[in-house]
């Protein structure tokens, strides 16, 4: 332990740890830019400078270490005055359109300005003039609005090991692209949305969908139908200032029925037939000698993943839809029969955690005769968006229940939404199908909690069953690599693209912090412990879902509609 | 792929990334360029994604990312050419050829590349077009100078005709 003084007050700190580590133990707030927790710092935006009183030297917080009896200000003339200069010049070449951005009142450089009162332009520089890049299905990028923090270009080559985008050009006609100026449609972007998560201005956002939603509820002529991921419930309520750890699904079922909606489906209902499927799936393959190790298909990010760097394992991904496309094809099918209207006057919305939801939406194997199954995906935050447009106050209302013919769904469907959940169900249920006996105690620990990696041997009456948990791509690499090079024998492996699975997904609130993602985890196991119905196959809609229409899982009319096909993607990588 | 490229990666069995630049440059100057397929090929090789390949490359003025034109043209913008007014002689280039510095134009006639200082300082502003010097250019001296390369390469490609 190293004794230091922050503003003159003694604090504590551990060797070896850097000066903003120990300055936010003593909660001690210093701006930052570039910064990104978990990942190396490069002190790239100098925002976070503090000043050594032994020598009066500016030096970064976020990758200067601590040594003992080091005093450190951290609000000097000369702190102050350094920080309002850096961002004078940070806005010297923005382009000042705050009132037409997506991230206006929600943007760190708008704050940092704000908070250290700069009111006038000082420095006017060159402005950079580089295109606005709206080739992708999900994100939008504006190399105009983008500082040059980096946190984008690491989060996706340290954490999703994509390195869709790097820096361009050099100096002060440096700007963030992809390879060869191509846009992201082309490029390896996989369109998670974490670069959009860590972005602090409006660079990067997500395609913006909410206009056509309200077109399409304005639309006599439609049938508007929605469905909210697992993971939407429990993080809603950030976004309009509730604390993390909130679960509104009542009250946001009724508040998607006040602005127009005509039916509410929860896709958790879906998962517990991906896990009919998948469980399905995965026992046909150990019995009759097909492929291994089988790899869960929910996560559309990963899905590109292993279409563009490992497609000659994409045999070894679930033939299965994921939940969202699931319930898109049942909407346009069986409920289309069951309420009499025509596929094409049915409008599918789906709110996401998720920004690769609308690429996978826009999937050419997710439509029925050039009917997409989805038609739109919102992101939680442009779920907030609409509802906060229409006046919306959630607080008035009472909880509602999601509308019949999905009408319940089981907590282990609920748990797809953090990482290790659909494993977690579909252990449950596997355990089911193989012995016909459910397990005695529900609960798998160790697939629960926010590791990058878990794994799970489970032993069913004799049968040994090795499972792997991964979330992060980086860390789905290194799995594909030991499978690939036979060093690691396993049957089942889920894969979550973002850290933490959806709860921490590229569409939610964009003050998410790692509290926030544990809270919101600690909900979920919440719920399917306070609830009595957590098995999916246990679930009496789905029972009567595969009597009245599917038949049985993996049969004809499944195979049609719930499961689909992946293939080699060209793309520059 | 090409073969000079292949030829080029055979020189680097095993290379790790901290062989790229050496790679580009041996690539350039078997190529003339920098082409997209090489950037992926030399990519797989290193284990390199393009992006990172493409940043690093755009880092450096050495490297091209088009073919060069027939007419090569350099054009100086060292010191003593800045206090004579090359950024004039790059403005009216720009202008007239419609391209930016590293680019070429689109039959492949000019192509342009902004250099730090060619060591001709007496003749400031300087200018080369495939290695001969032009000495003390100047707006006006440009359009005279493209005509000359136009007619040049009309009357090669007369003669060509006229051979075949």
């Amino acid at each position: 332990m190293l004794n230091i003084t922050i503003n003159g007050r003694p604090a504590e700190a551990q060797p070896g740890e850097t000066i903003l580590e120990a300055l936010n133990r003593a909660s001690v707030k210093v701006p930052t830019l570039c910064h990104v927790e978990g990942l190396a710092p490069t002190g790239a935006c100098r925002l976070c400078m503090v000043e050594l009183e032994a020598n009066h030297q500016l030096v970064p917080a976020c990758s200067y270490p601590v040594a003992e009896g080091m005093a450190v200000g951290t609000r000097t003339p000369d702190v102050l005055e350094a920080r309002r200069t850096i961002l004078e010049l940070l806005l010297s070449n923005h382009p000042d359109d705050c009132l037409y951005c997506l991230r206006n009142g929600n943007c760190d450089l708008q704050r940092l300005a704000k908070e250290h009162g700069i009111d006038q332009r000082l420095y006017r520089g060159k402005q950079t003039k580089i295109p606005l890049d709206m080739s992708g299905p999900a994100l939008v990028r504006d190399p105009e609005k983008c500082i040059l923090c980096g946190r984008c270009v690491r989060v996706c080559e340290e954490i999703q090991t994509v390195s869709a985008i790097d820096f361009v050009g050099r100096g002060c006609n440096a700007y963030i692209g992809t390879a060869f100026g191509r846009g992201l449609n082309v490029s390896s972007c996989i369109h998670c949305g974490q670069c959009v998560r860590v972005c602090p201005t409006g660079a990067l956002v997500e395609r913006n969908q909410v206009r056509e939603v309200l077109r399409a509820l304005a639309d006599p002529n439609l049938f508007c139908v929605v469905q909210h991921a697992p993971a939407v419930s429990v993080t809603l309520a950030e976004e309009f200032g509730i604390q993390p750890g909130s679960d509104i699904d009542g009250r946001m079922v009724a508040a998607l029925r006040s602005v127009g909606f005509k039916r509410v489906f929860d896709t958790s209902f879906t998962a517990d037939l991906t896990i009919m499927e998948e469980g399905s799936e995965l026992v046909h393959r150990v019995k009759t000698g097909g492929v291994l190790p089988m790899m869960t298909s929910c996560s559309p990010g990963w899905i590109k993943f292993v279409e563009q760097f490992y497609p000659e394992m994409i045999p070894n991904l679930s033939t299965c839809k994921s939940p969202q496309q699931m319930m898109g094809a049942l909407i346009k099918s069986f409920v289309a029969e069951r309420e009499g209207v025509e596929p094409r006057r049915i409008f599918s919305v789906s709110i996401m955690p998720c920004t690769a939801k609308k690429f996978e939406a826009g999937r050419a194997e997710m439509r029925q005769d050039h009917v997409p199954d989805v038609d739109i995906v919102l992101t939680t935050r442009e779920l907030g968006a609409l509802l906060r447009l229409c006046g919306v106050d959630l607080n008035a209302f009472e909880p509602e229940e999601t509308d019949t013919p999905f009408g319940e769904r089981s907590t282990a469907g609920k748990l797809f939404g953090a990482t290790g959940g659909v494993m977690e169900a579909a252990i449950r249920s596997a355990h089911f199908l193989l012995t016909g006996r459910n397990l005695a105690d529900l609960k798998i620990e160790p697939l629960r909690g926010l590791d990058g990696c878990k794994e799970l041997t489970a032993n069913i009456d004799g049968l040994e069953v090795k499972a792997a948990v991964v979330s992060g791509l980086g860390n789905a690499r290194k799995l594909l690599d030991e499978v690939r090079a036979g060093t690691k024998q396993l049957h089942f492996i889920e894969v979550m693209t973002c850290p933490g699975g959806c709860i921490n997904g590229g569409g939610q609130p964009l003050s998410t912090t790692t509290d926030a993602v544990k809270a919101r985890m600690k909900r979920l196991y919440e719920i399917d412990g306070e609830e009595t119905l957590r098995l999916s196959h246990e679930n009496p809609w789905v029972t009567r879902l595969y009597a009245e229409f599917l038949g049985e899982p993996l049969g004809h009319k499944s195979h049609e509609l719930l499961h689909t096909h992946y293939h080699q993607r060209d793309v520059v990588l | 792929m090409s073969n000079a490229v292949e030829t080029v990666l055979a020189r680097h069995p095993g290379a790790k990334r901290d062989k790229l630049i050496p790679i580009l440059q041996e690539v350039q100057t078997a190529e003339g360029y920098l082409s997209e397929a090489s950037i992926v090929r030399i990519g797989k090789h290193l284990n390199l994604p393009a992006s990172k390949i493409y940043g690093v490359a755009t880092f450096y003025n050495q490297f091209r990312f088009q073919p060069k034109g027939r007419f090569h043209i350099m054009i100086c913008r060292g010191t003593a050419c800045h206090v004579k007014g090359s950024a004039r002689v790059l403005d009216t280039l720009t202008r007239m050829l419609k391209v930016a510095p590293g680019q070429t134009t689109r039959e492949g006639l000019f192509s342009l590349e902004v250099v730090a200082c060619m060591g001709a300082c007496a003749l400031s502003p300087a200018l080369a077009i495939n290695d001969e010097f032009f000495p003390k250019v100047s707006p006006t001296k440009i359009a005279k100078l493209l005509d000359k390369c136009r007619q040049q390469d009309a009357e090669s490609a007369a003669v060509a005709v006229a051979n075949a």
